[in-house]
């Protein structure tokens, strides 16, 4: 069973992924710490990904495919005739940099999918992330949170402009989607309703 | 004050079936101790020494006698029969059961009540000044706008899961009372030359464990633009902030990491792309929302009255009372009342479940049926008859309520400390308390003049130690309780960090340390000046030589 929900003019349903993520080989990383607690969060901007990683990234040779942003950027090349045929999407993690992404490829919307990895159910940088590739790069195909994507991000996810959410494969997707709507009329405008309460109802004089 | 419409109402009605369900699922074994924790701290909620801790937002202060009077039913039904105000104007119970809180929070619901965002990394209940609305020296009433600003941050998603805690202050006075330089970011309204309301905006201020007060991010902001410009600010925050130290997460670190200029420059390079946006706040908005803290019905009484004149000539302790708890009022005839939650001897800030009750009361009888609670912890009835003081006071003294001691030393700022926080590193009710014995009389106090005395039971800096004119620290030395002494602290326009004075003291000590601080400032005052005047005119040295005076303190 798919644990992946997707939005389909606002209908929350579970649906086969149609998509290969290609993920960097594993490489060893060196616990670090600060003020004597594990780093948990990567900064961001932080250069995490090798060369001879994305040297050694597999590329399935047919198929829908979404590259980390690393290799999207290093070996474009190799993709230009797979874009233009829809085969490529882009994933980033939240401690990227979104404009490292928009200086290799100007017209985002080329992308059928762009995914942001959260390693982290507290890292509220993908909510940022999802607006400014909304609203401020313009970008219109399926936006995709993955990671720790659990239950209770689901309606903050969906009002930053995320329209598929895949959960964390050891809890049910078919439960969270309820959570996609635990609030009827929110008050501020986001991604997905950009006016706020006080322009969308009459609230009285 | 603002009333709920039925979306306000829905709002706060999802809330508890959203937060019914999320404690089902961490009960049920669905949802792991790690994953609930941001739940339910942003659900103020809290796991503590004996019990939880839940933590009731009172926006910016307001309460109504009807929610006051059900704040008392759940302290006695869900609590031991009590509850605590906070620096941040919020009420505290310090001994719910976890299984409990959907149900206090669905009670909560029934008087336009909740505790959303009360902790937790995200943008936390914004705080004003206590007198708001009715101060003399009050220029902008800035509340319609801190409750536009209370919807818009409530569940924004964007800043859902911030770095770190974010705390708002607004403030429309000529004297800050609201600590807005010590906030992530402080909003002074102020009218401009061309007599629009407009903001001073300061950015990056915060106490806790690196103490800094805020720097000026833009000297005018026009009022429309409040919400979209602390989003600008807010955004470079979330993506840029420390997440990897906990102790460096707050953004005054990346203020003064990045220099107010560069921050300034990432600022204005974002609200370029959301200023006039969707989320800048209309003229209907704002006029929709002011009505609800219209001035009060007040009757044209005189600005005399002989019987409270004569009350005060002939009753030496209701005029010690209104020396210190009643303050001056925008309308003739008509005072603020701060009623005391700091009786000598108990823990500063608490409150039975038949006080609150007795304040409700009072506040239908003398105060159009309102209150606030204040940072310093204590409650006011913002707008009280001078012809009704004398009896306002012989009520709220037999409720212990009146203890004249408001802005004296024993008015103590304290957080719960080590009795019932578990980030404490030490006790400081128990400081408090002996401290207030010490000072048990009022002559002396009221000789000793205008003193703010804040206690932190550890560097999170709930008792804002760093801005009291002596500010005391609980800290831990292999695994015992201390207290670290600063003096030259201030809140205000003026405000100012204070400085430690040397090594800590044990518990014992303190009383005699403060003692000793008094004695210097009593010998060296000239006739006008108050205790923190002299700290800055003297510097800490004299302090500093007497409290560790060999002959004077046992080693």
């Amino acid at each position: 069973m798919s644990n992946l929900i997707k939005l389909n003019n606002g209908v929350a349903s579970l649906v086969e992924d149609d998509w290969t993520l290609v993920q960097l080989p594993a490489t060893q990383v060196e616990e670090r710490k600060q003020a004597g607690k594990v780093v948990l969060f990567k900064l961001t901007g932080e250069a995490t990904v090798t060369d001879a990683q994305i040297a050694d990234t597999v590329i399935p040779a047919t198929g829908k495919i979404i590259l980390p942003l690393s290799v999207f950027i290093a070996r474009n090349n190799e993709f230009k005739d797979r874009i233009a045929q829809g085969e490529i999407g882009v994933w980033l993690a939240t401690h990227e940099v979104l404009e490292n992404l928009t200086q290799q490829q100007a017209d985002l919307n080329a992308l059928p999918i762009i995914a942001v990895f959260v390693e982290r159910f507290a890292d509220g940088r993908i909510f940022s992330l999802g607006n400014l590739l909304r609203t401020r790069f313009g970008f219109k195909n399926e936006l995709r949170a993955f990671g720790d994507v659990l239950r209770d991000q689901l309606y903050f996810l969906k009002r930053s402009g995320f329209t598929s959410y895949l959960v964390r494969a050891d809890r049910s997707a078919q439960e969270a989607i309820a959570s996609l709507n635990d609030f009827t009329k929110p008050y501020q405008g986001a991604v997905d309703e950009p006016r706020p309460v006080f322009k969308r109802y009459n609230r009285g004089a | 004050m603002y009333k709920y419409d039925e979306i306000d109402q829905q709002i706060v009605d999802e809330r508890v079936i959203q937060y019914r369900d999320q404690t089902r699922r961490y009960l049920a074994g669905e949802l792991s101790e790690d994953e609930f924790r941001p739940l339910r701290l942003q659900n103020g909620l809290y796991i503590q020494r004996q019990a939880p801790m839940l933590r009731i937002a009172v926006p910016y202060g307001m309460l109504s006698s009807k929610q006051l009077r059900k704040l008392g039913d759940i302290s006695k039904k869900y609590d031991k029969g009590y509850g605590h105000f906070s620096t941040r104007q919020n009420l505290q119970l310090n001994w719910p059961k976890l299984e409990d809180v959907p149900e206090i929070l669905a009670d909560l619901a029934t008087v336009e009540m909740h505790a959303i965002q009360t902790s937790g990394n995200c943008i936390r209940n914004i705080t004003t000044d206590q007198f708001v609305g009715v101060a003399p020296d009050e220029v902008i009433d800035p509340r319609a706008i801190a409750e536009i600003m209370r919807q818009w941050s409530t569940f924004h998603p964007e800043f859902a899961l911030l770095p770190r805690k974010f705390k708002i202050a607004v403030s429309g006075t000529k004297h800050d009372r609201a600590l807005v330089q010590a906030h992530d970011i402080g909003l002074e309204f102020y009218r401009d030359s061309n007599n629009q309301v407009a903001i001073k905006v300061w950015v990056g201020g915060g106490l806790g464990r690196t103490p800094i007060l805020g720097t000026v991010i833009r000297e005018h902001l026009e009022w429309q633009h409040a919400l979209t410009y602390c989003e600008a600010v807010i955004r470079v925050y979330n993506l840029h902030g420390r997440r990897d130290n906990i102790y460096k997460a707050r953004i005054k670190i990346l203020v003064k990491a990045l220099g107010i200029d560069e921050f300034r420059k990432q600022v204005d390079a974002e609200w370029a792309h959301l200023k006039d946006t969707d989320n800048t706040i209309t003229e209907a908005e704002l006029a929709r929302v002011a009505q609800h803290f219209d001035a009060m019905p007040y009757e044209n009484v005189p600005a005399h009255d002989a019987s409270f004149d004569a009350a005060v000539a002939s009753n030496p302790a209701f005029a010690a009372w209104v020396k210190r708890c009643v303050h001056p009022h925008k309308q003739a005839g008509y005072r603020a009342v701060t009623l005391s939650l700091k009786p000598h001897g108990q823990a500063p800030g608490d409150i039975t479940s038949e006080q609150m009750w007795a304040v409700a009361d009072l506040a239908d009888e003398y105060s159009f049926g309102e209150l606030r609670s204040s940072h310093e912890q204590n409650l006011i009835l913002a707008d009280v008859k001078l012809s009704d003081l004398f009896a306002l006071w012989e009520k709220a003294r037999a409720n212990g309520l009146a203890s004249p001691n408001i802005g004296l030393l024993t008015d103590i700022i304290c957080c719960p400390g080590g009795d019932f926080c578990s980030l404490a590193n030490a006790k400081s009710i128990p400081i408090a308390t002996a401290i207030q014995m010490q000072f048990d009389n009022l002559d002396y106090l009221h000789d000793i003049g205008e003193m703010e005395l804040n206690i932190s039971g550890c560097m999170n800096a709930c008792g804002h130690h760093h801005v009291g004119h002596i500010g005391i620290l609980g800290v831990d030395k292999d695994g015992s309780e201390w207290y670290q002494v600063t003096i030259g602290g201030k809140q205000g326009n003026d405000a100012s960090i204070g400085t430690v004075i040397g090594p800590s003291f044990s518990a014992d000590e303190m009383p005699s340390v403060v003692q000793k601080l008094i004695e210097v400032y009593l010998q060296e005052r000239t006739p006008e000046e108050r205790f923190i005047d002299t700290v800055r005119r003297l510097g800490v040295a004299p302090f500093k030589a007497h409290v560790y005076a060999k002959d004077e303190v046992a080693a």
